[in-house]
């Protein structure tokens, strides 16, 4: 436990904190009776070896390998497949592929600005990673790459370092005026100064555990309530509406999610790009 | 952890088992470069070119709308002219006629009044002369009857003062 608190105070390690304690009390409740009940929700967060073999090596293939190949799968049947026909007037599936792309670029372009459209592919590519493992991930029996917070870590990590290249390749030293508050009392600047450089370098830890936290959270309490039904015999009827309420709640999640760690790229973006407030 | 979970043993977090980390992310950065080549080759030039095509039969359609309209109306006032100049040549034809026609029937009505008044004079003449005639004939007739009644009573005629009698009786 003294682990899990080190990596983040995050809701949604709160959420998975309060679902694992609720575990605990319930097979203490239950777990006298009925030796049967045993739920454990983070075990579907368990890399495997997928083609034999204990061992994971740099290759193995393994269960978050064999999704990551599904949401590209996923990617090129919408975005390539789905737009073949370049009708002026789209089909269904084509419509939705050009919804997704206007959505980002209209992002990138109203919260970046027009300078930051070179990056568009790349924040097309996070964004729709994220969408399609979040959305897949929520097939029962899938594996969840986006609550590995080695993946959510790299994605973050890439964001903080394009943008801080990308911020000292634009401005030079001026990007450090980005952390020096002009508009505040000249007393309060260095303060403020402090409080802004300890603020960016924590940005790419809020954003990956945000994004592991919330793709966690939801999918180990999901787990608990179907925990639960297995053990309720005839009330199993409570925890499967549970489940269905908190999988809504989770498609609801998994958009919401791939939305805000993009926005959030286009916010950084913008202070690469003209950093002065 | 009072579990005996296999999740238990690396303190019931599988993400952070760090044995995993270097295949995870070796396959993300797979996985994002095989994306963006995707994106960035096929999908983003694809539904660019789409959005621009569209786009430009859009306002190449808005276009061909207004110049459609813009016909349109010229067709109509063409349309209108023409109904105009219709009627105004309608109007000069039916004019023309109608002088041409009032002229004629003057012209007859002219001919056809002479020769009423010659008519009417020529008769006029042969009434007078027939009334002039009729006149005589009765004066001749009195004079003789007032004769013959005269000599039937057993009186003299006198023509001088028998005619003068009759004369002036039939004056009135």
């Amino acid at each position: 436990m003294a682990e899990t608190k080190q990596t983040g105070s995050t809701k949604g390690i709160g959420i998975a904190l309060f679902a694992i304690a609720a575990i605990l009390f319930v097979i203490g409740l239950v777990g006298t009776q009925d030796p049967g009940l045993q739920i454990h929700p983070m075990d579907q967060f368990e890399i495997k070896p997928q083609f034999g073999g204990g061992e994971i090596g740099l290759f193995t293939i393994t269960n978050s390998t064999i999704w990551t190949f599904l949401c590209i799968a996923a990617i090129f049947a919408l975005m390539v497949l789905g737009t073949r026909g370049r009708a002026i007037i789209p089909s269904r599936v084509q419509s939705i592929a050009e919804m997704i792309y206007g959505f980002v670029h209209k992002m990138v372009e109203d919260v970046a600005g027009k300078d930051a459209l070179v990056f568009f592919p790349y924040i097309f590519t996070v964004f729709l990673f994220i969408l399609f493992t979040n959305f897949l991930g929520l097939i029962p029996t899938a594996f969840t790459p986006t609550a590995q917070i080695a993946v959510t870590a790299v994605l973050a990590m890439a964001v903080f370092l394009t943008v801080t290249i990308v911020g000292f390749v634009k401005n030079g030293a001026g990007f450090l005026s980005l952390f020096w508050v002009s508009s505040a009392p000249l007393p309060l600047r260095p303060v403020l100064a402090l409080i802004e450089v300890i603020s960016y370098f924590v940005r790419p830890v809020s954003h990956s555990i945000r994004l592991a936290g919330n793709v966690m959270a939801g999918h180990a309490v999901l787990k608990v309530f179907a925990g639960f039904a297995g053990a309720l015999g005839v009330f199993a009827v409570f925890p499967v509406l549970g489940v269905v309420a908190i999988y809504a709640l989770e498609v609801l999640v998994s958009a919401i999610q791939a939305y805000v760690f993009t926005i959030l790229t286009c916010v950084y973006l913008k202070d690469a790009l003209h950093p002065h407030h | 952890m009072a579990t005996e979970t296999k999740g238990a043993e690396s303190a019931g977090m599988p993400q952070l088992e760090f044995s995993t980390f270097p295949n995870q992310i070796f396959w993300l950065v797979v996985a994002l470069i095989v994306i963006y080549f995707i994106l960035s080759r096929v999908v983003i030039p694809r539904i660019s070119a789409v959005l621009a095509e569209r786009s430009g039969a859009i306002t190449n359609d808005l276009a061909a709308a207004e110049d459609l309209k813009q016909k349109a109306v010229e067709a109509e006032q063409a349309y209108n002219q023409a109904l105009a100049d219709a009627r105004a040549e309608a109007q000069k034809i039916s004019a023309e006629t109608r002088a041409e026609i009032q002229k004629d029937l003057d012209k007859a009505i002219a001919k056809a009044d002479a020769e009423i008044a010659a008519k009417a004079a020529e008769s006029e003449a042969a009434i007078t002369e027939i009334r002039a005639g009729a006149t005589d004939s009765i004066k001749q007739v009195a004079k003789d009857t007032a004769k013959e009644l005269v000599a039937a009573l057993g009186g003299k005629a006198d023509a001088k003062s028998v005619t003068a009698a009759i004369n002036a009786r039939m004056k009135g």
